[in-house]
């Protein structure tokens, strides 16, 4: 199955890059976006349909390398 | 030749690091036998210190250091470390340490999103580690940055207990070495450009000491780091 990692930083991290995004927006035209957040998106193919122990182990992943917890936080969906 | 056995300092070879060479003629430079070791090594050589040089492993993939944390070497680094072995952390190297949380807190983009390359001013602000025992408290260094990653962050506890605990070893400064916001080139909280562990063992630094060595390239401010590295060793 196709596991969905979303990592975004954490609401109290400062994030440039999304603000850098947001002037440029509001450059040209889209003031109404107030504020941009950048994070990533992984799509991880999974062998396994016990669907807990899909996540268990994507969670397990995440905590271990593909998120940094003093900065990150993680979302982990499954189809 | 003298008989006289020189200390062997390692320096991991990642892919993707561009400072190594630049660290193995610094340590050599200062005496030390410097040792490449490859970062699928399981062990450091018979080495009795280590340097993670700066560079862009793996590319920079995920997040800086986050790939080359997990080569086999590591395991050997942390074992090390955790026997008191000194380990210095330059740039990526620093990252690394933060990644593995030898040292707190993780790095940020630059506050500018822009990869800076140039010369700071740092204020030492411990020389109690065997490390930095060539430096003098509140002594300005010269040395250069090269990164887009070294907006060191932490929780405002963790960033606590680093102040009360004395770990910032370098912070940046201006020439005359005051701490100011205008002097810190990525935005660092605190100004913290090094950190060094409790028992004073580790010590991670965005500036590049391997890079000042000689007075012909622009100053010997880096030397004093090295030394210091090589004579724990």
């Amino acid at each position: 199955m196709v596991v969905e990692v979303r990592v975004k930083l954490k609401e109290q991290v400062l994030d440039p890059q999304g603000e850098a995004i947001r002037r440029v927006l509001a450059g040209l035209g889209y003031a109404e976006i107030e504020q941009v957040r950048v994070g990533k998106l992984m799509l991880l193919e999974v062998a396994g349909k016990d669907a807990t122990a899909v996540r268990s182990r994507v969670e397990e992943a995440c905590r271990e390398v593909l998120a940094n917890p003093v900065i990150e936080e993680f979302e982990v969906r499954l189809p | 030749m003298s008989g006289k056995s020189r200390p062997r300092v390692a320096v991991v070879i990642f892919p993707g690091a561009n400072c190594d060479r630049d660290a193995l003629g610094a340590v050599e430079l200062v005496g030390g036998e410097a040792v490449p070791v490859w970062h699928q090594s399981a062990d450091l050589a018979g080495c009795t210190a280590v340097i993670l040089p700066g560079g862009f492993s793996y590319g920079d993939y995920l997040r800086a250091g986050a790939i080359a944390v997990h080569s086999p070497v590591m395991t050997a680094v942390r074992r090390h470390a955790a026997e008191g072995g000194p380990v210095l952390g330059i740039c990526n190297g620093f990252q690394m340490l933060l990644e593995i949380g030898l040292l707190p807190g993780a790095m940020l983009m630059n506050r500018t999103l822009r990869f800076i390359c140039r010369d700071v001013h740092l204020r030492v602000e411990r020389n109690d580690s065997p490390l930095l025992k060539h430096l003098r408290l509140g002594q300005v260094l010269r040395l250069p940055i090269a990164h887009k990653e070294g907006n060191w962050f932490a929780a405002p506890e963790v960033v606590r207990d680093v102040e009360a605990g004395g770990a910032v070893a370098l912070r940046y400064c201006t020439p005359t070495g005051e701490i100011d916001d205008g002097a810190n080139p990525n935005g660092a909280l605190n100004a913290v450009a090094g950190l060094v562990n409790l028992q004073g063992n580790v010590l991670g630094m965005m500036p590049h000491p391997e890079r000042r060595m000689r007075a012909l390239l622009g100053g010997e401010d880096g030397a004093a780091l090295i030394r210091g590295l090589v004579e724990a060793a």
